[in-house]
């Protein structure tokens, strides 16, 4: 069955007409060419299709696209502004944080989200106090940054650049 | 994957009649259970109704002093708010220790409680699964089961429940609110899961066309003294072998109260009443810690692979009592 939905890619309105089944990656990649989110796993696993949805990092694998006719994404090409690399993208090309770079985009809008939380004070699995107040502290733990970011594999094992890039980026 | 029709409820009572259309129609919260499952052909729906826009997505404070969660709630949501990081903390660590933080985005507490298990043959449709397909049989039984469970199993299913979040509301006693064709009833959180018996096919209690429409936390003061330890094969983004979450009582050096509930070894959240029970009015020690570990553990049976979850889940247990119970005792 099919559906027409509306989505903001990067800052442009886009309508389309999908299939229900579609997922939003394949809606993005194979409807509207957006290919900077991959298809690693297509299970959740993976995180190479993480993009900025409504604002916050998201798979978008396991969502179907109807289900978020008239959402905004934002991929990891739309983090560039006017020529401008994003901070996060900056950081990551000074560090080389990535090999192949088939995971860096969902990597990066990960972070980017990442960022977000921390700001807004959201706890991890390894924070020790939880009623402590998160966010405020620039230089963020390593074992902080591993936690938060482990819904992205990396294949090519550039997990200690990442690591880096982040850091470089908390602490600026 | 079967073609299928795509509906957003308005309201719950639209939510409710919209599922009363398709014997086959299932809710969809945020998908990322239900879009695996359809993907990999274990369900094919011919109508998914969305409840994940409902106006369910707030955290309340109940007159009594507790709070009512919204079955909208993302699970990163729900970890993050200060009130449940304050009063009631095994329920945001159970929560940030499962997934990742993009999947908590999209996780809803609703789905989050119905997500079905992680057994591989359940995920496999070319193989038999009493679960998947009543009567074909049980291929874990015999064959790789590393992950399974070691309490409460079943001739015909020995799969685990994998949510970490319903292990920390059980410790927590929570209450889940259920609106369906007949109106609105309350289970309790133990009450909602089921162990398998001879019909390992429902995981709940639930009726066909039910609807989760919140999750309420009694007024527990102590639960501020609660925590979750998981226990996994990698140290973030995987399932649970065991886990244990736990809230204690202190009172004059002595325990007052406990509620201990245990993940990763039963088709259920697993309330662990013999340990609380041997626990309640003693001086907390270790050695109690493990006389009562044991004894929850007496009837546990391993299957070929998983006999080593017998003593990781007492050694988890002990640890996570020490943890509550150590700067005060
Ligand atoms: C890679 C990966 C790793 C994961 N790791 C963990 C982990 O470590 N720990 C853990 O606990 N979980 C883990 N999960 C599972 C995750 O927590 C669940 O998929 C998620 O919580 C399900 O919520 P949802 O809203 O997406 O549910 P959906 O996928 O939308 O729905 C799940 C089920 O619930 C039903 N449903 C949804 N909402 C309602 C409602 N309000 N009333 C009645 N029925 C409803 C649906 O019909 C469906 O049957 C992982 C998932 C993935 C993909
Ligand atoms: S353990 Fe349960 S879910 Fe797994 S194969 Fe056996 S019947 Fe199916
Ligand atoms: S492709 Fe979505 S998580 Fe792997
Ligand atoms: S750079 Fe190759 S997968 Fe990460």
């Amino acid at each position: 069955m099919e559906a027409d939905i509306t989505l903001v890619v990067d800052g442009e309105r886009r309508s389309l007409t999908v299939d229900t089944r579609t997922s939003l990656l394949d809606a993005l990649r194979d409807h509207l060419g957006v290919t900077s989110p991959k298809k690693g796993c297509d299970h959740g696993q993976c995180g190479a299709c993480t993009v900025l949805l409504d604002g916050r990092r998201a798979t978008t694998c396991l969502t179907f696209a109807v289900a978020q006719d008239g959402a905004e994404v934002i991929t990891a090409v739309g983090l560039v502004t006017d020529g401008e690399l994003h901070p996060v993208q900056e950081a990551f090309c000074e560090n080389d944080a990535f090999q192949c770079g088939f995971c860096t985009p969902g990597q990066v809008c990960s972070v980017v989200g990442m960022l977000d939380e921390l700001r807004a004070g959201h706890p991890s699995h390894v924070t020790a106090d939880l009623t402590a107040e998160i966010g405020t502290d620039p230089a963020i733990e390593d074992d902080e940054i591993r936690e938060r970011m482990s819904g992205n594999l990396c294949r090519c094992g550039a997990y200690g650049n990442i690591l880096a890039a982040v850091r470089q980026v908390t602490s600026s | 994957m079967r073609p299928f029709d795509y509906r957003r409820a308005g309201d719950v009572d639209e939510a409710i009649a919209l599922m009363g259309t398709s014997p086959t129609a299932r809710y969809l919260g945020g998908g990322t259970n239900l879009v695996d499952h359809m993907r990999l052909g274990l369900e094919t729906p011919d109508l998914l109704v969305d409840v994940s826009r409902l106006p369910l997505a707030d955290i309340e404070d109940l007159p009594d002093g507790g709070l009512r969660i919204g079955a909208a709630v993302r699970n990163s949501d729900l970890a993050a708010d200060r009130r449940v990081r304050e009063r009631y903390p095994a329920l945001s660590r159970a929560l940030l220790a499962g997934a990742s933080g993009q999947l908590r985005n999209l996780a809803t507490t609703g789905g989050n409680l119905l997500q079905r298990t992680r057994c591989p043959y359940f995920q496999d449709v070319t193989t038999p699964c009493n679960k998947r397909e009543p009567g074909s049989g049980c291929s874990a039984i015999e064959g790789h089961s590393r992950n399974h469970a070691i309490l409460g199993a079943s001739d015909a299913c020995v799969a685990v429940h994998p949510s970490d979040m319903a292990v920390g509301l059980l410790a927590l006693d929570a209450v889940v609110r259920v609106h369906g064709p007949g109106g609105e009833r309350t289970i309790t959180i133990d009450d909602l899961h089921r162990l398998p018996g001879e019909h390992p096919e429902r995981d709940t209690v639930l009726e066909p066309g039910e609807l989760i429409t919140a999750v309420d936390l009694p007024p527990t003061p102590f639960a501020r003294r609660s925590t979750y330890r998981k226990v996994r094969e990698r140290a973030s983004f995987a399932f649970a072998l065991v886990s244990v979450a736990a809230a204690v009582d202190l009172h004059e050096g002595r325990i007052a109260d406990v509620r201990i509930a245990c993940g990763g070894i039963a088709h259920k959240p697993w309330r662990a009443r013999r340990a609380e029970e041997m626990l309640v009015s003693e001086v907390p020690d270790e050695a109690l810690f493990e006389r009562a570990a044991r004894a929850e553990l007496d009837e546990a049976r391993a299957l070929r692979d998983n006999g080593f979850k017998i003593p990781l889940l007492r050694h988890t247990m002990v640890a996570t009592l020490r943890d509550l119970t150590l700067e005060t005792s």
